[in-house]
């Protein structure tokens, strides 16, 4: 193994193979972290501009012509269309560009090789790959956001007949064919990302690395990168057909339509059959964006509680049956759609039953808590704040799971409160602990804690103010994305409670400038970090702050127990490395 | 000028914070402290504030509840509603305890397990017995819920038996309004079809069936007469539209190209719920709720439920769909 070293480390690289067609696995990662940061503060940034308008309907803002031109808010006002285009590609964007490539890029491709003792990943050009597909993908969204008749304006869920038309809605042009081109380079990157991860865990470990030694984090990212192969191509398929009878008038899922006065003739397809194809990847991929946060959070919380995970084997039996599980629920996305009623029944047995996995992860994170020594870094509040956004998200899922409950809560506001919290929260909450965490690994260098602390309870304060109103919002019957509340009476008595929800996206946008500050500042001039600056035990803290290829300078270490021996009775110190061999007394505690 | 002094705000704020970063940094070399190193005392303000965030977040919940929970959905004014207000409360009773209980062993937690380097944290690493219990508890909890929730489901879904006395109404949406049609008095709805949507025949209807000649469309507004079994059957003839009447706790979706159905009995008339919610203006809605292009926003139809007597004479002053050919 250390010859193979030697060759990697004496070939000399360009700026090009270094920083651009990187093929290492470390590189690569901070390629996906700061392009989906970057996607992630473009996404946040529409959120507070369509929230100007929810808060403030009608009002003039300045700002919203400055920044989007006087086609999209002419005189300050935001025009019905062009908010319907900024929520779509808003959701487009935080699921898809930050939340699943952001995150399992970053995380997945830092953290596979590095804590499983691999010299990299299993392909390193199919992960080049894997990135610029990436990079295209963002490009050509962001590109669709200038043209004519505007970006795609459907809802993220692109159901058609709306994001087939052009008729029904201007962005159904060529806006909805550059977000389904995006998305097809997009499933590409994926894949290729996915196949990677799987090969890779399942082929580079290191001597001693039996899968019940590899950290939860790695299991998140393998039963992610599984479920991303077995669902992405689903939405792929969805979408070529779109793309079919938007382009080549095939009528997979229209039929029957008369729009703006014609009859056309599509005949014989239906919107429902697209509705099934895309929550068989819609719903799986809810849990692509939070198992990977999840697996993080393990991580981070066992370090920082100096406390092994409380029931190791639970956790990944836990992940499996979510995951599992998350592939048999997507019509619980469609209880309103005149589906079989027995069918309905079926997706609320299976969908209710996602409450015991999740409910177990509480748990046990609750019980790794229990009687810990906690250290509170900026990493370990965002992620006992991922504890308390998922069972505050988590818990409204048994209403909207139900089917018969879901008729009257189904899209309302309630379905935004709920899903941003369990879903969106938690993830993000995941993707800062790990940023955080991480930081060391990825930049050699240290964040600023008290700046960290600052970012965190802003965020979580603001964001729960954001979130939680809608519930009371959507138990009222309000809908989701209408772009005024004005048109109903009844709708009247939430004025003051969506400007309260505005003032706090808009504090919430303020709170990651925070972020940015911090983690730009740190990159460029943060204190030097030390090789394992959380006293963690895994392989990651033990190689070189400066990243070299190859990771270790000599030979890979050996592994010989599970990485949570922290504060293990009779040791010297708080934690022991996964690198130390077991003593003649104790037993290994993974299995 | 505005956005130039806004612009250089930030700037100013930005380059306040890198300075005061660059200083913390500086004073940390200087004083020999560790950057990754989380002092006694920070630790020690961060789990109070775990201890005061978790009650805060109950407060606002609460604070939310008392100022805009008189806003919710007034009781369910149509009979299915009942059950699902039930189904709602009993979830509810589940939730809040297990929310309120797991929040605070969070915060409790962190305030009192907080770093110590002359402890040791115990080394407990799994318990079989406990596992067992949170996995057993809620899959009973679950499964309690599961089988009321599938009772309610197929309850609320079932379709009004032939041999009852029933209003038939279809729903018809497009860009962006409702139009509603009424069987009439043979309760049966003329054929239609898309192809023949076209000037004043806006829903299609075909008339060569004599199953249409007495059907009555109208718009802006809809009857229905109380304590009667009314079958919704919806149509669109554009994009995906969904019929919401959060008051009759029903919605379905309009799907162009096929028929879907709903039915719901209503319990009582708008002047009836006018004084439950001590409301003059009270009026039933029906909205779209699926994202249908730019005016979604505003396509609404207003709903009258009044006594049957009143629902017949309103029903009969409105047109024939020959005669307003």
């Amino acid at each position: 193994m250390s010859t193979t070293h030697e060759e990697h480390s004496h070939h000399e690289q360009s700026f090009i193979t270094k920083y651009v067609f990187s093929q290492d696995h470390k590189m690569i990662a901070k390629q996906f972290l700061i392009t989906g940061f970057l996607m992630g503060f473009i996404g946040m940034m529409m959120s507070v501009l369509f929230r100007l308008q929810l808060g403030w309907p009608g009002e003039s803002f300045p700002i919203l012509t400055f920044l989007l031109g006087e086609n999209w808010a002419p005189d300050g006002v935001l025009t019905p269309d062009k908010y319907l285009a900024l929520v779509t590609i808003h959701g487009t964007i935080m699921v898809f560009f930050l939340l699943t490539a952001g995150l399992s890029g970053t995380f997945s491709n830092l953290l596979i090789p590095l804590q499983l003792g691999a010299r990299d990943m299993a392909s390193g050009f199919l992960n080049m790959l894997s990135y610029w597909f990436f990079f295209l993908s963002s490009i050509i969204m962001l590109i669709s956001l200038g043209v004519e008749g505007g970006p795609a304006s459907a809802g993220w869920t692109i159901y058609p007949p709306l994001s087939a038309l052009p008729q029904a809605i201007p962005g159904s042009g060529l806006g909805m064919t550059l977000w389904l081109v995006s998305m097809a380079i997009f499933i590409v990157s994926s894949l290729l990302g996915s196949l990677n991860y799987i090969v890779t865990i399942l082929n580079l470990r290191t001597k001693g690395m039996k899968m019940t030694r590899m950290p939860l984090t790695i299991w998140a990212f393998l039963i992610t990168a599984i479920l991303g192969v077995l669902t992405f191509p689903v939405l792929l398929s969805a979408a070529l057909l779109l793309i079919f009878d938007r382009s080549f008038e095939t009528s997979f899922y229209l039929s029957d339509i008369v729009v703006a006065g014609t009859a056309l003739d599509f005949n014989g397809g239906s919107p429902i059959l697209f509705e099934h194809l895309f929550w068989f990847l819609g719903h799986p991929e809810v849990y692509i964006v939070l198992l990977p946060s999840l697996g993080l959070t393990s991580e981070i919380i066992s370090v920082n509680a100096r406390k092994p995970i409380f029931g190791y084997r639970a956790m990944i039996g836990s992940m499996l049956t979510i995951a599992f599980i998350s592939i048999i629920v997507w019509g619980h996305h469609m209880f309103v759609t005149g589906m079989n009623p027995f069918l309905g029944a079926v997706f609320t047995f299976t969908t209710l039953l996602v409450a015991i996995p999740s409910a177990v992860k509480v748990f046990n994170y609750l019980t790794t808590l229990w009687k810990g020594n906690i250290r509170f870094t900026p990493a370990m509040l965002f992620a006992v704040g991922l504890i308390s956004t998922f069972i505050s998200g988590g818990l409204t899922g048994l209403i909207l799971g139900d089917s018969a409950l879901d008729i009257n809560v189904h899209d309302t506001y309630f379905v935004v409160g709920h899903f941003h919290i369990v879903m969106g929260l938690s993830a993000v909450f995941g993707m800062y602990a790990g940023a955080y965490h991480w930081f060391p690994k990825l930049f050699g260098r240290m964040m600023n804690h008290n700046l960290g602390k600052a970012h965190f309870w802003l965020t979580i304060t603001s964001v729960y103010g954001v979130f939680l109103p809608m519930h009371f919002i959507g138990l009222a019957g309000v809908p989701r994305r209408y772009y005024s509340n004005s048109a109903f009476p009844l709708f009247d008595s939430f004025i003051d409670l969506n400007e309260i929800v505005s003032a706090f996206a808009i504090l919430a946008a303020f709170a990651q400038v925070l972020f940015f500050i911090n983690f730009v500042y740190s990159a460029l001039r943060g204190p030097k970090a030390t090789q394992n600056p959380w006293d963690s035990n895994t392989l990651e803290w033990t190689t070189p702050v400066e990243h070299i290829h190859g990771n270790w300078p000599g030979e890979i270490p050996a592994v010989h127990r599970w990485p949570y021996d922290y504060s293990k009775p009779g040791a010297a110190s708080d934690f022991i490395p996964q690198t130390v061999p077991l003593s003649e007394y104790e037993k290994d505690e993974g299995h | 000028m505005i956005t130039f002094l806004i612009f250089l705000a930030i700037l100013l704020a930005v380059t306040a914070i890198v300075q005061m970063l660059s200083i913390y940094d500086l004073t940390s070399v200087i004083k020999g402290r560790k950057a990754f190193e989380v002092t006694e005392k920070e630790n020690k303000t961060q789990a109070f504030l775990w201890l005061i965030f978790v009650p805060s977040y109950f407060i606002f919940i609460l604070w939310q509840y008392l100022v805009w929970g008189k806003y919710m959905l007034p009781e369910s004014a149509s009979v299915h509603g009942e059950k699902i207000d039930g189904l709602f409360a009993t979830t509810w009773s589940i939730i809040i305890p297990v929310f309120i209980i797991t929040h605070s062993l969070l915060a409790y937690f962190c305030f009192k397990y907080v770093y110590n380097k002359d402890r040791k944290a115990s080394f407990f690493a799994h318990n079989n017995k406990l596992e067992l219990a949170w996995t057993v508890i809620p899959s009973l909890t679950l499964a309690t819920l599961i089988l009321y929730g599938l009772k309610t489901w197929n309850s609320v879904m079932s379709p009004i038996p032939d041999e009852a006395d029933k209003v038939t109404i279809e729903l018809f949406a497009r860009q962006f309004d409702w139009t509603a049609r009424y069987a009439g008095e043979d309760e049966k709805l003329g054929r239609s079809h898309f192809r023949l949507i076209k000037g004043f025949n806006a829903l299609g209807v075909d008339s060569s069936d004599a199953n249409a000649h007495d059907d009555i469309l109208v718009k802006g507004e809809f009857h229905l007469p109380v304590n009667k079994p009314v079958e919704f059957v919806f149509r669109s003839q554009d994009v995906i539209h969904s019929a919401y009447m959060p008051h009759f706790r029903a919605q379905m979706n309009c799907v162009p190209g096929m028929a879907t159905l709903f039915n719901f009995i209503p319990r009582y008339t708008t002047a009836e719920m006018k004084q439950k919610t001590n409301n003059e203006n009270f009026d039933y809605i029906l909205l779209c709720n699926k994202i249908c292009g730019a005016a979604h926003y505003n396509m609404q139809m207003k709903i009258i439920v009044e006594s049957e007597e009143d629902y017949n004479k309103w029903l009969s002053s409105q047109k024939r769909f020959l005669a307003s050919n």
